[in-house]
């Protein structure tokens, strides 16, 4: 019990990020008309490609060659996650401008 | 000095992750609303930017800057040509399956994280907490749901690219219950070991990362194409926690508000997903859609086609049509012959719009943005519930390879997989054309009634040659 208090102190800070992102979450797409929801999917796919920060971080500081090979196939990826998932979204937006 | 340019280092660090942050919150925001989704985008994306550049210039892990800098900048640029390329190529019908690609790749991302950090936790932490720690967690639940996610998303991917059948086991269920379970306990496991340096359950992280991956595939195999929407928008809001969880583990705040935001809208998205299908997310994952039901009795109906010729003189002497699209549209190309058709009949004084059911396609939304790309206007794009009260108004009512949208049985038939979701109700059109491939089954593999009506005419064949066959009947008449 102790040990989940304690849990508690020493994250509540995040803890409480977490919880105010929920909410923001929920409030900002609850009344997003269907026709966005491919582009907004694919808009939201790419925002957490923010998990290349915690790739470069990691690549920043290997030491072992295993551990290169490993981060340095991380960034890839999580650029792959950002750079396709902005690009497709806004392909896909593209499109809807109003037409003439 | 040197002290002090360390401290402003940081501090425009952190600076920059909350200017991140709030791009973040303000382009979903924008992409929520059809005038401002573009400028939405390119926000969110800015905000990207400056997080990774402010990260590799600014990081410091105990007072240590970031290392391996060419190397970091060599792979991003590896994964922006990869990508750009991909993105860019990508015919649009395959856009559900993209979105599952690239998400499966941030999965994969914060799979690879977790595994690098495990054996790189601190003695110290361990000596004065144990195993049993929020790092420890942390670190764990990113390599489970992150891998999940990276499994399930290739599934995904390969069962909307036809590369992967359906697997409908009723006995999965239990078993992919049983593999949570075990995963589950692996975490419990790991966190209550007595150990000196984490290195030491190594083993364990590689079994666990196995069996993540055995989740997530067993996790996406028995799911209907129908429901891929739902499992992709699912496996999205995965992939945002697993990313929220390398913010824990940074004390990373871009991390963070990114992943969990991306985590509840997902989520939400998955809800209002369902909810289109009128379905449970429970009955999504777990339930097996689409065995139908015993119910699905032939009323033997007879089925009457219709010729090319009549169906030209139909539709041009028709004062109000409806064209209701669906997925074999799609798959067929078949969406620029169709605005060159409702160009043609508009120019002979007929009325055309389209009937978009909100899960047309393969995605929610898929059909708008397939039917933008054939530059049809946007305004003649309307959502079935606004258009179905002015259908018995309607002449000729087009089902161009759609099938469950249109299915009365979500209205007349409980015992129906689908009932009670909300259709287009093509039954009150005073004349219902129907193109379609074969009498085969739609997504859902249930009988449709609509097929026998009596106001209802087949047109047999591949939607874009019928069309296109169409288009030069009206044009000769």
């Amino acid at each position: 019990m102790e040990k989940i208090l304690s849990f508690f102190l020493e994250h509540r800070e995040a803890i409480f990020i977490v919880i105010l992102s929920i909410f923001l979450g929920i409030e900002v797409i609850s009344h997003v008309p269907a026709i966005l929801h491919t582009p907004l999917m694919s808009g939201a796919n790419a925002i957490h490609g923010v998990v290349i920060i915690g790739a470069i971080i990691v690549m920043g500081h290997a030491d072992t060659t295993g551990s290169m090979i490993l981060g340095f196939l991380a960034v890839v990826l999580g650029t792959l996650n950002v750079v396709g998932g902005f690009v497709v979204t806004d392909r896909m937006l593209e499109m809807f401008k109003k037409k003439k | 000095m040197d002290q002090l340019s360390h401290i402003t280092g940081i501090s425009i660090l952190e600076i920059t992750y909350v200017i991140a942050s709030v791009l973040f919150i303000l382009g979903l925001k924008m992409l929520s609303h059809p005038l401002t989704a573009r400028r939405g985008n390119t926000l969110a994306a800015f905000g990207m930017v400056f997080a990774i550049v402010a990260t590799i210039l600014f990081h410091r892990k105990n007072g240590e800057p970031i290392g391996n800098i060419p190397w970091i900048l060599g792979a991003i640029v590896i994964g922006t040509i990869i990508g750009w390329m991909i993105a860019k190529k990508v015919k649009m019908t395959a856009m559900p399956q993209l979105v599952s690609f690239f998400n499966g790749m941030g999965g994969a991302a914060a799979a690879l994280i977790s595994m690098m950090e495990f054996p790189h936790i601190r003695p110290e932490l361990i000596a004065a907490h144990g195993m049993a720690n929020g790092h420890v967690l942390a670190i764990l639940l990113g390599l489970m749901i992150g891998t999940v996610s990276w499994a399930g998303s290739m599934i995904a991917f390969g069962k909307l690219d036809g590369r992967i059948g359906d697997l409908r086991i009723k006995a999965l269920k239990y078993v992919n219950l049983t593999i949570l379970a075990v995963l589950i306990g692996f975490i419990v496991f790991i966190m209550t070991r007595h150990v000196q340096a984490s290195t030491e359950l190594m083993p364990c992280i590689y079994i666990m990362f196995a069996v993540s991956v055995i989740y997530g595939v067993l996790f996406v195999m028995p799911i209907g194409g129908a429901d891929m929407p739902v499992v992709i928008s699912l496996l999205n809001s995965f992939t945002g926690v697993a990313a929220a969880m390398g913010g824990f583990l940074y004390n990373n705040q871009a991390m963070l508000t990114g992943g969990i935001l991306v985590g509840s809208a997902g989520t939400i998205l998955t809800v209002l997903m369902c909810k289109a299908m009128n379905r449970s997310l429970l009955n999504v994952i777990v339930g097996v859609f689409g065995g139908g039901g015993a119910s699905n009795v032939l009323e033997g109906g007879t089925i009457k086609e219709i010729t090319l010729s009549d169906a030209a003189v139909l539709l041009s002497y028709s004062k109000k049509v409806v064209i209701v699209p669906g997925y074999g549209l799609a798959v067929a190309q078949a969406q620029h012959i169709c605005h060159e058709l409702d160009k043609l009949l508009e120019e002979k004084g007929v009325e055309v719009k389209y009937a978009i059911h909100p899960v047309a396609g393969r995605m929610p939304g898929h059909m708008n943005v397939l039917l933008a790309e054939a530059d049809v206007p946007y305004e003649q794009l309307i959502e079935s519930d606004v258009i179905n009260p002015d259908l018995p108004n309607t002449d000729v009512l087009v089902v161009i390879g759609a099938n469950d949208v249109v299915n009365p049985a979500a209205e007349d038939d409980p015992s129906s997989p689908i009932y009670g979701m909300p259709i287009v109700k093509a039954r009150d059109a005073k004349n219902i054309i129907v193109m379609k491939r074969g009498m085969g089954k739609g997504y859902a593999a249930i009988e449709n009634m609509l097929f026998f009506n009596e106001k209802t005419r087949m047109l047999f064949g591949d939607a874009k040659s019928t069309l296109q066959n169409l288009v030069n009947e009206v044009k000769s008449l």
